[in-house]
């Protein structure tokens, strides 16, 4: 079929969604990885980055308006250009998540190291990979895969119970910890935010493909 | 009930079949778009709806179009009393020669509904107020309807179909050939209009569509393809062939 104008708008505005994505999960990889490694120039990346990524936001926004007032989309073309618009906020306080979760690492890399908390790398790489599905269902219009996504958040919930107790328990038993295993509680905290937001996503994956709308909806897991 | 309600309808010029099949429901009150590629039949059904095609030589309609239960195609039916209460509205306004004010008594007068002299400028008032044009035109009742603007004009034109107090409207592509200023007072009216009648109103303009009627129904090679609530079908049709006409991939 012949492309229409409109198709050449709304490619590049996919791609541009789909880079602002690939710089969250970077920056939410290189948060752990920062944080696993103890490597504050890793961290400092992620904060200097994060400025590209609200330059990415506004320039989707930009193109987003645009494409509305010039050429009026309709049906599946509307739908991709709303979710593209309502994505593109959520990859940013994802993003800006990541930037949090970079300062904590700064903070307790000046502190003496902690033992390894293994539910901390389960939330981080189920984050990460629900992230990179949701990502791979917006851009496929998979809204099955996107539905199944959201489930995996129940995952993160749990873990962030059991580092919750387990970094409590820890301070409890040695107050010298405290300044570190409170950052980790933000650490988290954050990648349990992280999890809600690839769940907004793949809520507006299911939009996009389907036309329905789960988001507060009971029935949705 | 539905206040229009079209069955099985096929329609002919002569041996060709312009429209295959036709069955909808139109509510009272309601305001239906009718969208579709040129030459989709759209026009052509609007116009069964008052019988206009009547007076084109060697057309032929079949099946039934039921107006408050009653069959329009029977041949008893008294035309002037259907076209009466189904009015019409054109693509390009066409007063007549005649004052503003004459335009819009002409109808009441040969439909003998008024009683009197101020009863018959009670009614025209009411019929300008109601197309949003007695305070552009009240103080030049009895100057001619060609020194209006388009858009005024084509408000005369929807003053003049209500003044013989019509229950449906059909409009054929009204505001095709306005400025999006007249074009935007005629869609306001169309909405105004709705609590009082309803109206069918034929359009190209599908964002027209979009803002001003509440369902929409899509035509293509005289055949109904989809006839929905007009939110769904500009934001998740039916079929494919409806997303592909209102995204703009063909027609």
């Amino acid at each position: 079929m012949e492309k229409r104008i409109i198709d050449q708008q709304l490619d590049t505005l996919r791609d541009k969604v789909l880079l602002l994505g690939g710089k969250a999960e970077s920056a939410v990889q290189r948060a752990m990885t920062a944080l696993a490694t103890r490597d504050s120039k890793l961290a400092e990346v992620v904060l200097e980055d994060d400025k590209i990524i609200n330059q990415m936001e506004l320039e989707i926004d930009r193109m987003s308006v645009e494409i509305i007032a010039l050429y009026q989309p309709a049906a599946h073309d509307l739908r991709l250009v709303i979710s593209v618009a309502k994505i593109t906020p959520v990859l940013e306080r994802l993003a800006d998540h990541a930037g949090n979760i970079a300062e904590a690492v700064l903070i307790i890399n000046n502190e003496p190291e902690l033992p390894q908390y293994p539910d901390l790398k389960i939330m981080s790489d189920a984050a990460a990979e629900m992230l990179r599905n949701a990502l791979d269902a917006f851009i496929a219009e998979d809204g099955e895969a996107a539905r199944k996504i959201i489930l995996e958040d129940k995952k993160i919930d749990a873990s962030y119970k059991k580092v919750f107790g387990e970094l409590i328990g820890g301070i409890i038993n040695d107050p010298t910890t405290t300044t570190s295993a409170a950052q980790l509680l933000f650490v988290a905290k954050h990648l349990e935010r992280i999890g809600d937001y690839v769940k907004d996503i793949c809520e507006l994956t299911v939009y996009l493909a389907e036309a329905s709308i789960i988001k507060h909806s009971p029935n949705k897991d | 009930m539905s206040k229009i309600s079209v069955t099985d309808l096929d329609f002919f010029y002569g041996k060709v079949q312009a429209l295959h099949n036709i069955s909808i429901e139109i509510p009272q009150n309601e305001v239906i778009a009718f969208i579709g590629p040129s030459g989709c039949g759209k026009s052509t059904f609007l116009r069964t709806l008052n019988r206009m095609n009547d007076t084109i030589p060697n057309t032929r309609a079949d099946g039934t179009i039921l107006i408050d239960g009653a069959n329009i195609n029977d041949p008893k039916t008294d035309v002037v009393a259907l076209r009466r209460k189904v009015g019409m509205v054109f693509q390009k306004s066409n007063p007549f020669p005649k004052s503003i004010f004459d335009n819009v008594a002409y109808g009441i007068q040969i439909n003998g509904i008024h009683s009197d002299k101020a009863d018959l400028a009670v009614r025209v008032e009411k019929a300008l107020t109601d197309a949003a044009l007695w305070n552009e035109v009240k103080d030049r009742l009895n100057t001619s309807a060609f020194g209006l603007s388009g858009g005024q004009q084509q408000r005369l034109c929807i003053a003049r179909a209500l003044a013989v107090q019509p229950e449906v409207i059909l409009m054929d592509e009204p505001a095709s050939a306005l400025d999006p200023m007249a074009t935007q007072k005629i869609e306001e009216l169309v909405v105004e209009l709705k609590s009082q009648y309803t109206i069918v109103i034929v359009t190209h303009n599908m964002q027209q569509a979009a803002r001003v009627s509440d369902k929409t129904a899509f035509f293509m090679l005289g055949k109904l393809v989809e006839y929905n609530p007009t939110d769904k079908m500009f934001t998740n049709p039916n079929e494919k062939l409806t997303e592909d006409y209102i995204t703009g991939r063909f027609g």
